[in-house]
């Protein structure tokens, strides 16, 4: 009778929202809203403590409810979310990286105007008005509002196991981070072109990513991972819309991975970001695009892996080589980790064709090992400075063991890691996708893999010999600032747990097989 | 079984000694020298108590076994244990350092990075060269065979020659190029090993005894991993190309440790992993291995005879002698292998005294070009007279301990290949022709005003770093057996495993009264 009558007047369902189990996704996101109202309410001279404050507690406090929910297995919010074991270790990655990043974010000691962000980034470059906000000391704090609705975007997207939620994460992610790519303080006119290419591309694929959507839809009734998993299971409809639909779904994450052919834009914004900007967003964009892709590829398209796997083969290979090769030509180190970042992704999806539990693990164990690498070296480079900012062409690193033996040291360290020489984080990561691939039949991806890394060793190895077997360029030139005790932690962080992960790998071998797999 | 702590003990106490070493203020370089030597000699004096327990009766199992679990997911211990081979050539390794320390007192001054940087390399250097040879675990074979680069290339890049840039990236990229393949080969057996088992391993006992359930294609693909990695170490011909140049741009001391030690890896990976892991593999590839082999023995010797860097000389005559190595190896007669597996021991201390002898002159001279010495041997008698030693163990003279080995090389070959045997012979007659003619031109003639001047004999120092590697030299010479008897029970155990019968001695029919 009840159900008659609802029926006839139409009903509403109350969703039901699993507030706990989304804690971490809210109370980042609170705090960025409470970020706002700091803006705009507390007086200037309290906004740089307060938003630091909010921060860290955001990223502690949600890091907590991570570590609390470890075990949970379960779908929420109305079947949009997955709360799972790979979801809580992606979102502890992005949480911990994040807040190595934001150390170094924080820090104001090493640029003598202030920090590394443009007082106001509406100023044109070069304007009277900016050299006004520069020579009053005008410093910003918008940064920090900005940088948490991404940390949010970051936490939802690797969990969303819908794809209209999956969207809507990209975007809550990607906006904030097209402003602050363009924020730096220095070289003004890159920053901004940075910005723009990075938007523009960014618009472009998320085009391609509702499109695929849209196809998808189209052949499954449904935006839903898994109702798209059984739809193909039932194999009813047009297999053509599916084709299409997976194709232009995977440019849109695959742009975001930075794989080749989708990855051009990748060492333009690395080197006009602000330096603490581009290890953020190395790091933790990475985290969270892969945590994405995985699920995408794993749970919804798991069931036509034979269709898709010669597709991320060829891509996995080019964005090898092409990585591997354009690196061992650039002049700048910011441009040489970009290009590196793009040939690691190509390691990475060798996790992704694996397409087996092993490949799951392995991508999540490479990719906390490559982040942690990956925020420790651009903070590094940040330290690196001249009169004009940050000394990023490498002929200017030259002879930096000799200067500062610590900071080239720690330095050489994260691009060992990056080589993926034993005892360092990064073999950690490679030996685990590595092994992945063989046992999933991707043979040949590895073998490719393999020649790459050493090649790809070449362009690591030759900064090493530029800080350490190399005079130094002539006097004057750059040097190392002493930062505050904010970079100094995130360096020693990055230091520490690139070693552990290396030299005691099971710790983290233990978490991501106490993850498991995703849940359907 | 009961862990063993005697190998632990040899890696650690280095690494300890090293960490001590950065300790010392870097002003005081002769504390800190002095501390490295002492750490050193107490890994020696740990060795000798270590041989001493060895059971020469089971040489052919692993003896003080360690194992603790390490990456537990994939099956991977922290496992050492020595057989009579890897025994041998920890203590090659372990008694090279003290000698390396002591005779380049001084090759770490006034370079650009610190004495104490310089020792404490070695040091930590000695620890990765015991853990390659005690690991029983491939995964951390492997982690110990990549490690070792690091020391090796600050080595080189910080306190070598002038083009040592160059030289530590060739060396590295090389290495790394070689290991990396391996890695995919190690990655590959593992997963195969799963298959088989149901349980992947990377103990090389467990995978050892699978070897001939492995899928022959399958097996070749990853006797090539691993085979292109230790030929690169190795090396053999075509892939020596980074030795002279490592070699002859790195300290003497650096020289001695890399071409006395480290380029036993690749012919110890040889004998034990390439044929014990994929014998199938290894009949398959003999051909090919015997024809680098013997290009190498001919082909280093004529380069070593048309150098005139006298580095550069030596290095080459290693590449000849490596291809005796190999062909010993891949020949799969017991003769043949007991025969490689000594000289790899005998090669050890002859090149290093080759080397730091070369080394001495060098540095007094200034000059490491062979045209710029002569008659030195009247200014410096006792320098060139260890030098003619040491030249003469290095190409087979009789009651040198290299004889012994190539000997035994040769007639392994012999054996079963005759006309291998044949050609390989004439790397012994290049071999005099080298020696000889860089000893003529450096050590006999006139001698030049500046080499007077510049040459003075060697001091005391120098002679007690020298001395007892000559009597090394002599005594295994004259008495191989006790190193025979410690490394053919372990030869034996591989020919076994590689499925190999010694070919039964052939008299030929003719031969009774028949010639006419």
């Amino acid at each position: 009778m009840n159900a008659a009558l609802a029926a006839v007047t139409g009903s509403f369902d109350i969703p039901t929202i699993e507030y706990s189990a989304l804690a971490p996704i809210l109370i980042v996101l609170g705090a960025a809203v409470v970020s706002v109202l700091v803006e705009a309410l507390v007086p200037q001279a309290y906004r740089r403590t307060l938003q630091l404050v909010i921060t860290f507690a955001a990223l502690v406090g949600a890091l907590v409810a991570v570590v609390a929910l470890w075990g949970t297995q379960q779908i929420v919010a109305m079947g949009s979310v997955a709360v799972d074991g790979p979801t809580l270790f992606m979102q502890g990655s992005i949480l911990v990286l994040s807040a190595i990043a934001a150390l170094v974010m924080a820090e104001r000691r090493v640029d003598p105007a202030g920090d590394s962000f443009a007082p106001r980034a509406s100023a044109l470059p070069g304007s009277e008005d900016e050299q006004a906000f520069t020579r009053l000391g005008w410093l910003q704090t918008e940064v920090w509002t900005l940088f948490l609705f991404c940390v949010g975007g970051l936490l939802l997207f690797p969990a969303s196991t819908d794809l209209l939620t999956m969207f809507v994460a990209l975007e809550v992610l990607s906006l904030p981070l097209y402003i602050m790519v363009g924020l730096a303080r220095r070289r003004r006119l890159l920053s901004q072109e940075a910005s723009l290419k990075y938007f523009v591309l960014g618009a472009f694929s998320s085009a391609f990513f509702l499109y695929g959507t849209a196809l998808l839809y189209g052949y499954a009734g449904t935006v839903s991972l898994s109702g798209i998993a059984d739809a193909l299971g039932a194999s009813a409809g047009d297999t053509g819309l599916v084709l299409a639909g997976v194709a232009l779904l995977s440019v849109g994450l695959l742009f975001k991975v930075g794989a080749a052919p989708f990855h051009q834009w990748t060492p333009d914004v690395y080197q006009g970001s602000p330096t603490s900007i581009t290890g953020f967003m190395a790091a933790c964009i990475k985290v969270a695009a892969f945590g994405a892709l995985l699920r995408v590829m794993y749970v919804a398209l798991g069931g036509i892996r034979w269709d898709w796997r010669p597709m991320m083969y060829v891509i996995a290979a080019l964005t090898m080589i092409v990585g591997t090769l354009f690196a061992l030509t650039q002049t700048d180190i910011k441009r040489m980790l970009a290009y590196s970042a793009i040939a690691q992704a190509g390691f990475m999806l060798v996790g992704v064709v694996a397409t087996n539990a092993a490949g799951l693990e392995g991508t999540m164990v490479y990719l906390l090992a490559y982040g942690v690498a990956t925020v420790g070296a651009f903070a590094i480079v940040t330290l690196v400075r001249d009169t004009t900012g940050e000394a990023t062409h490498l002929s200017q690193w030259a002879g930096l063991g000799k200067r500062s033996p610590v900071v080239a040291a720690a330095f050489a360290l994260f691009l060992l890691a990056f080589a993926g020489i034993p005892l360092t984080s990064g073999f950690t990561g490679k030996f685990a996708v590595f092994t992945a691939g063989i046992a999933g039949g991707a043979t040949p991806i590895v073998v490719i893999g393999v020649v790459a890394s050493a090649v790809a060793a070449f362009f690591y190895i030759r900064v090493i010999v530029l800080m350490f077997f190399n005079e130094p360029a002539a006097e004057g030139g750059p040097s190392v600032v002493i930062p505050s005790a904010f970079t100094t932690l995130a360096i020693t962080v990055a230091v520490a747990l690139t070693l552990v992960i290396g030299v005691l790998p099971q710790l983290v071998f233990d978490l991501v097989s106490q993850a498991g797999l995703f849940v359907r | 079984m009961t862990n063993s702590y005697w190998l632990l003990a040899l890696l650690v106490v280095p690494l300890v000694g090293a960490a001590a070493v950065m300790l010392v203020p870097r002003a005081n370089e002769r504390l800190a020298k002095q501390l490295a030597l002492v750490v050193s000699l107490v890994v020696f004096g740990l060795t000798v108590a270590m041989c001493a327990q060895f059971v020469v009766a089971q040489a052919a199992d692993f003896q003080f076994v360690y194992s603790v679990s390490w990456i537990s997911s994939y099956n991977i211990n922290f496992a050492l244990g020595v057989d009579g081979i890897a025994l041998v050539l920890i203590a090659l390794s372990t008694s090279l350092v003290p000698v390396v320390l002591l005779a380049g007192w001084h090759e770490a001054d006034g370079a650009r990075g610190s004495v104490r940087g310089y020792v404490a390399l070695i040091l930590v250097l000695e620890a990765a060269m015991v853990g390659v040879f005690a690991a029983t675990d491939l995964f951390l074979f492997y982690v110990f065979f990549e490690a070792m680069l690091v020391p090796v290339y600050f080595l080189i890049g910080r306190y070598g020659g002038p083009r040592r840039n160059y030289a530590a990236v060739k060396f590295l990229l090389y290495s790394l190029f070689g290991g990396l393949l391996m890695l995919a080969s190690l990655l590959g057996l593992y997963v195969v090993s799963g298959d088989i088992t149901g349980h992947g391993t990377f103990d090389f006992t467990q995978l050892a005894a699978l070897a001939n359930q492995i899928p022959p294609d399958t097996q070749k693909w990853l006797f090539v991993g691993f085979f292109v990695a230790f030929a690169i170490k190795a090396p053999l011909v075509p892939f020596h190309t980074w030795l002279p140049d490592a070699a002859a741009e790195s300290t003497p001391g650096t020289a001695v440790l890399l071409v006395g030690v480290l380029d036993k890896v690749g012919t110890f990976g040889m004998l034990r992993y390439c044929l014990e892991l994929f014998p199938g593999a290894s009949h398959w590839a003999t051909p090919l291995v015997i024809v680098l082999a013997v290009a190498g023995i001919i082909y280093g010797a004529l380069q070593a005879i048309g150098q005139s860097d006298i580095k550069r000389l030596i290095a080459y005559t290693s590449v000849s002698h490596f291809g005796f190595i190999a062909l010993g190896v891949f020949v799969m007669t017991t003769q043949g292998q007991s025969g490689s597996a000594l000289y790899m021991v005998n090669h050890g201390f002859s090149t290093a005294a080759l080397f730091l002898i070369a080394g001495f002159l060098i540095s007094r001279r200034g000059s490491r070009l062979v045209d710029d010495f002569g008659g030195v041997q009247k200014v410096a008698p006792i320098l060139a007279g260890t030098f003619l030693v040491a030249g003469m163990s290095s190409l087979a003279l009789p009651g040198l301990s290299s004889f012994v080995s190539e000997f035994l090389v040769l007639v392994g070959t012999f054996e079963r290949y005759t006309w291998v045997g044949v050609v390989a012979t004439l790397g012994i007659v290049l071999a005099a022709l080298y020696i000889l003619l860089m000893y003529q031109r450096t050590m006999t003639g006139p001698t030049p005003d500046v080499v007077t001047e510049k040459v003075h004999d060697l001091r005391g120092r120098e002679v007690l770093a020298i001395a007892p590697l000559l009597v090394v030299i002599v005594a295994l010479g004259f008495y191989p057996k006790p190193v025979l008897d410690v490394v053919n029970p372990a030869v034996d155990r591989v020919m076994h495993a590689v499925g190999a019968t010694d070919p039964a001695p052939q008299v030929a029919p003719v031969a009774e009264g028949t010639a006419k």
